[in-house]
């Protein structure tokens, strides 16, 4: 038998654990998770990355040498509709530029209308796949993915009220270490009701209108705290609900193409590219719901939500809304984010005091 | 009936296309004034701060339009039905972008949609405008095959013209690595064209080769390059890499796809010097006289150099 694979894939939020589930239960691969992001994570992915290419760009890089450091020899990169459709063959010629000898798993490779080359693309790098295997651990890692969005969600609407200072993130911790552990559905399914009911019976005091924020963005910097320096907790522990609808499971597996389109006719006609649909979507959404504001995210120089721009603008003037807009690069500095959030807050609260008494 | 057209972004590759198309059906065309201070700066003033360059002078070049005509003509265009081979996302938001950008400022839209993978392609999108233009059927569909024949003469001829070019030029022949509406922009690819000339360098336009034999040849450099354009280039420079003496690569800042395909560029030309330009909106061409006088220097020593070497061998 041929030595085992050790395959990694740069971190995204924490999707490494379902990542690996699917690796090593599917593709019966070891999986190597990059040690945890780091400013040497983005110094050494901005060094040997072009200039003016986007963050996720850096990062992924970062991770990968990381990865490889730690002993990983087997790469993966995912295929996307925008740039990122390119990440994978300049990652691996730049590695290869440094004298890394690794292989590569390049999605990108893959047609996307045709599933089925996905598996080819794996099966190059090992010959022994089974397609029973991989297609059960597959289903597994979607209903894991898809537990950890619907924790994650209620989390980011609660965290702000958490009576004992802590306690949503420690439960949080467990309740990946237990994923990581799980070994059938089955298992899955009674692992994520259990924590869910435990979450919920976290003590929480929400005041009876509390401000209510709605984040939207750029697929990789809106999912990955770490890209986007925490903004999510930090506006949710000055006292917010916060909300997202941008997730795995949302975007990839529950993609509600045709009604998207249909709701944001009047402000866009045609779809602009990757993620600014779903933007603009979400945006008009938490407009009409009376949202206290809306937090944009993206990578610096990310075009398709460059250009979902001006329609929030417009959204903002409708339904007068105010977003506050996040622009990441590898030299982002954490002050300057805090200093902006703060005073978004304060002026959220002021607009519904004044909203209240007038 | 006037239709106006915006002198930016993809007006440089289907100008041809376009105006004989309208023409045929008998509707005036006014196009926006070549690129200036004023459209540059209304352009900035428009954008959004990050968006790019060519896209800032795009919507200061529609802006200049307003009230000059009845509809300006934006199309969407995603792809062309290939697999691979998209534009970049850019493209397929323009009509949205000016729509919104502009939506207090009475103006109209002509657009069109071209999405090859979905099923509507060049000419589909080219007969649907018949309706907002009150044209027949049969009027619409001759102008749009006038059209392409006149396309397909006038790239035919850029092309020959540049091959005679690079076979008979004296001095240094310089590939010119960039998007249409980069090199053929007053403000952005003027000056450099200018300045190579009057350094006695030959510009060799990458835009200008047979772009369907360009797209082949693309593949010996790169397998999954997702970007029709990007791909062409590359074909294009290993076209006319044995025939020229450097490349230039030029963008503007900050070009999503040029951000990647340049690096792999970089990386896997080897053998030629290469210049890598970046236009931005504050400095311009300012500064990019000196590059490429040193450029055209370091050109110079390395071919005597190796004329050297070769007579003391």
């Amino acid at each position: 038998m041929t030595k085992k694979r050790k395959v990694t894939f740069p971190h995204f939020g924490d999707y490494c654990v379902p990542i690996e589930y699917l690796m090593r239960q599917g593709l019966d691969m070891d999986y190597v998770t990059p040690p945890p992001m780091s400013k040497r994570t983005l110094e050494l992915g901005s060094k040997y990355s072009p200039d003016y290419v986007c963050a996720p760009f850096k990062i992924h890089l970062g991770c990968y040498i990381e990865a490889i450091e730690k002993g990983a020899d087997t790469l993966l990169q995912t295929g996307g509709v925008c740039r990122l459709g390119f990440y994978g063959e300049l990652h691996e010629q730049i590695l290869r530029d440094l004298g890394y000898q690794v292989d590569f798993i390049n999605l990108a490779m893959a047609n996307y209308s045709k599933p089925y080359t996905f598996y080819r693309e794996f099966k190059k790098i090992n010959p022994d796949l089974s397609l029973p295997k991989v297609s059960g651990a597959l289903l597994t890692t979607i209903r894991m993915v898809e537990s950890m969005d619907a924790a994650d969600d209620y989390i980011r609407r609660n965290i702000g009220f958490e009576q004992e200072e802590g306690a949503f993130d420690r439960l949080r911790a467990d309740f990946l270490n237990s994923l990581a552990l799980v070994e059938s559905q089955k298992e899955l399914r009674y692992l994520a009701g259990n924590y869910m009911k435990r979450f919920k019976a976290i003590p929480v005091l929400k005041p009876k209108r509390p401000l209510r924020v709605g984040v939207v963005g750029e697929y990789y910097s809106v999912m990955d705290p770490f890209s986007n320096h925490y903004i999510e907790r930090e506006m949710a522990k000055m006292g917010a609900v916060v909300a997202r609808w941008m997730n795995i499971s949302n975007s990839l597996f529950h993609y509600p193409k045709k009604e998207i389109q249909a709701r944001i006719r009047g402000y866009a006609r045609y779809n602009m590219g990757a993620t600014s649909m779903a933007t603009i979507e979400r945006a008009l959404r938490f407009a009409k719901k009376g949202y206290d504001g809306i937090i944009h995210i993206k990578s610096f120089g990310c075009t398709p939500e460059t250009d979902a721009m001006p329609v929030l603008q417009n959204i903002s003037a409708d339904y007068k809304i105010p977003i506050l807009y996040f622009s990441f690069d590898s030299q982002t500095a954490d002050a300057g984010i805090q200093t902006r959030l703060e005073a978004f807050y304060d002026m959220m609260t002021m607009r519904k005091g004044a909203a209240a008494t007038g | 009936m006037i239709i106006g057209i915006p002198r930016a972004l993809l007006y440089h590759r289907y100008h041809c296309l376009w105006e004989t198309f309208f023409e045929h059906l008998n509707l005036q065309v006014v196009v926006s004034r070549e690129t200036d201070k004023a459209i540059l700066e209304r352009g900035g003033v428009c954008a959004i701060d990050e968006a790019c360059l060519s896209s800032k002078i795009y919507l200061g070049h529609v802006e200049s339009l307003l009230g000059r005509c009845d509809l300006v003509f934006v199309p969407r265009v995603s792809n062309f039905g290939q697999r691979d081979n998209i534009l970049c996302t850019k493209f397929e938001a323009l009509p949205d972008i000016v729509s919104n950008t502009f939506r207090h400022r009475g103006i109209k839209l002509l657009d069109c949609n071209i999405d090859g993978r979905q099923s509507e392609n060049e000419l589909s999108a080219f007969m649907l405008m018949r309706k907002k233009l009150g044209k027949k059927r049969f009027q619409t569909f001759y102008a749009y095959m006038l059209a392409k024949q006149a396309e397909k003469l006038e790239q035919d001829s850029l092309a020959r013209e540049q091959e005679r070019r690079l076979e008979e030029a004296e001095g240094l022949k310089l590939l010119i690595v960039g998007h249409s509406y980069n090199v053929y922009d007053k403000f952005i690819g003027g000056p450099i064209l200018h300045y190579l000339k009057a350094l006695g360098a030959t510009p060799i336009i990458a835009d200008r080769v047979d772009r369907k034999r360009a797209l082949s040849r693309a593949a010996e450099l790169t397998s999954t390059m997702p970007w029709l354009f990007n791909r062409e280039l590359t074909g294009a420079v290993q076209e006319c890499r044995e025939k020229v003496d450097g490349l230039i690569l030029l963008s503007a800042f900050p070009c999503g796809p040029d951000s990647l395909a340049n690096e792999i560029l970089l990386r896997r030309v080897s053998g030629l010097p290469t210049l890598n330009l970046l236009v931005d909106s504050q400095e311009g061409a300012a500064g990019i006289e000196t590059r490429l006088e040193s450029f055209i220097d370091i050109i110079g020593f390395r071919q005597a150099a190796k004329t050297a070497k070769e007579a003391s061998l």
